[in-house]
């Protein structure tokens, strides 16, 4: 493990190989970095703006030598890294964090915002594997439903349910609201979500009250990302290094936390 | 009597083991310190807290060098009157010493720090009068005697419950701090806090650190840690001693314990072994300790200085 940890969390410069602009707040960032090339679907790297800030992100796909990563524009982080151009230098160390697990059979994703990222991503994975791919995609507005077009392709159109909030494009509701219908028809062998922690709070009620399967990748602040600092600590786990991907069993261990609260940047607990 | 190997008694405080996880490793929450209680820790120390909340510096606060890893958190922390609840809910779940690490940037802080953490639950405080990174508090108390005095002293006068200091290495003589300490009212010292240092990067040509210096920890400090234990058993003190600095197996345990720690804090080591190191450096020190015939862990303590 030392080794490989010293070697992954050692920050690579590299400059930026592509950005590509999804919707008015969302771009993919692309780098050619070897070790974060070989991540899995679910892990996340730390992306070093120099004199700036260094972010966690989850990686939305891995290709010939590259990484991708969605970011959303939600700070003061973000907000330069949106500035930022092809050709301009960052830092990235990593993967962190463990994976989805690729499960077979009849597989949900539901997937919110830039959630949907590292759901693609695992999808991508899936398609070859699961018999059936089923995917909710939901978002603010239309403009917002980013990469649905990536998802039409792997999971066929009819198995796509897109919602928004002011149904500006498929179904004006939350995510979670086909959810429940669609589980009354078909039963599943695993249910994948990412996305606001409210929206996974609710599909783990769900998938908990039906005992379904299911897998959330969730956020929280982080600084070190290898397990050490504590910043992203819910219960006894730590998001960086035993998640970020935690299954039903451990999501109920951290009940009284998940989807409620987080702690903040003096390690006090905040509401979420 | 080989059930009782590993225990070791010192200033007042009973660990079943020479293993301590040291302070600013996952030390927010009372859950994570369960966790490594569960793992096998002796002991643990929390996060340094102070008077007021800190949120810390902006990232990177970590980065990974050569053998070690080095970091400018900030002292990040909620602030001791919130603490105090965390502290108490730790004390309902751990079995084991709970130290409650301690800053302030004046005596009379540290002191009223230090005195609330002990209402809320601390089996000890710890003093953190070396963080090398956050001015006016830290190795900037550490590293003047008569300052270093003044904050023990204060500390001592309103807190029941031992006191530790946590030393810096960033010093020319150590054994002077250390002595100075022990005058104040020391009960224990910690040797020792991480060694100020830098890093920076070829491409973006500038510091990688946001706050620029920060603390090396981890295999790279192991020499100098041992020497600044070695250096102050030597000076016979009368005061037991936490050993820190790249502890990450059995063997270092044994070097420091041998050099004159009566036990040993384990930090960086959680990452790069994650929570079973305290399992493997205890079975390995028992094993150790049977090989070579003893009967008590405490038997070795300081064995180095025969030769």
């Amino acid at each position: 493990m030392s080794d490989y940890l010293t070697k992954h969390n050692t920050v690579r410069t590299t400059r930026l190989a592509s950005v590509k602009t999804e919707s008015p707040t969302v771009k993919t960032f692309t780098v050619e970095d070897k070790l974060c090339s070989k991540a899995k679907p679910g892990q996340f790297l730390m992306l070093w703006m120099p004199g700036v800030d260094e972010v966690p992100l989850s990686i939305l796909n891995v290709e010939g030598g590259q990484v991708s990563v969605a970011v959303k524009k939600v700070g003061d982080a973000t907000r330069h890294l949106h500035e930022l151009q092809m050709g301009d230098l960052v830092g990235v160390r990593g993967p962190f964090g463990n994976s989805f697990t690729e499960s077979r059979g009849r597989v949900l994703l539901i997937g919110g915002g830039t959630g949907t990222a590292p759901l693609l991503f695992l999808a991508k994975r899936l398609a070859a594997k699961a018999d059936k791919l089923s995917f909710i995609i939901g978002a603010q507005t239309r403009a917002e439903l980013v990469y649905l077009h990536d998802l039409n392709l792997i999971c066929s159109e009819e198995s796509v349910i897109s919602t928004t909030d002011d149904g500006s494009f498929g179904i004006k509701c939350l995510a979670t609201e086909p959810l429940e219908d669609l589980l009354k028809k078909q039963s599943f062998n695993m249910v994948y979500t990412c996305g606001p922690e409210q929206m996974m709070r609710k599909v783990f009620d769900i998938a908990e009250k039906r005992r379904i399967p299911m897998e959330a990748s969730l956020e929280r602040l982080m600084r070190c990302g290898i397990g050490l600092c504590g910043s992203c600590v819910i219960g006894k786990y730590r998001v960086c290094r035993d998640g970020p991907v935690f299954n039903l069993s451990q999501l109920s261990e951290v009940k009284d936390e998940f989807g409620y609260s987080k702690l903040g940047f003096d390690g006090n607990v905040i509401p979420i | 009597m080989s059930k009782n190997l590993l225990n070791v008694n010192l200033a007042g405080l009973k660990l079943a083991n020479p293993t301590v996880l040291a302070s600013g490793i996952l030390g927010y929450s009372g859950d994570s310190l369960h966790r490594v209680v569960e793992a096998g820790a002796g002991a643990v120390v929390t996060k340094s807290v102070g008077m007021e909340a800190r949120p810390g510096y902006p990232n990177p606060t970590v980065v990974q060098v050569e053998a070690g890893l080095l970091n400018a958190m900030g002292l990040p922390n909620p602030g001791v009157a919130d603490f105090a609840e965390e502290i108490a809910y730790a004390k309902t779940v751990l079995k084991v010493p709970l130290m409650v690490s301690v800053f302030g940037y004046t005596a009379e802080e540290y002191a009223a720090v230090a005195s609330r953490a002990v209402e809320a639950g601390a089996d000890a405080v710890e003093l953190n009068v070396s963080c090398p990174h956050v001015k006016d508090t830290g190795h900037e108390i550490g590293q003047n005697p008569r300052t270093l005095s003044e904050v023990v002293g204060s500390v001592k006068a309103k807190v029941k419950k031992p006191v530790v200091v946590k030393l810096s290495p960033n010093v020319t003589d150590v054994v002077e701090l250390a002595r100075a300490a022990v005058k104040a009212g020391a009960d224990a010292l910690t040797a020792v806090n991480t060694v100020k240092a830098m890093a920076i990067d070829v491409e973006a040509q500038m510091p990688i650190l946001s706050n620029v210096r920060g603390g090396l920890s981890g295999q790279a400090i192991k020499p100098i840690a041992l020497r600044c234990v070695y250096d102050i058993f030597e000076a016979d003190l009368k005061v037991p001693i936490f050993g820190c600095g790249g502890v990450a197996g059995w063997r270092d345990a044994v070097e420091f314990l041998l050099a004159g720690a009566s036990a040993v804090q384990i930090g960086t080591a959680v990452a790069m072994s994650d929570f079973k190191v305290f399992e493997d450096v205890n079975k390995g020190l028992r094993a150790y300790l049977l090989r070579k015939g003893y009967g008590s862990v405490n038997e070795i303590v300081g064995l180095s200085h025969q030769a």
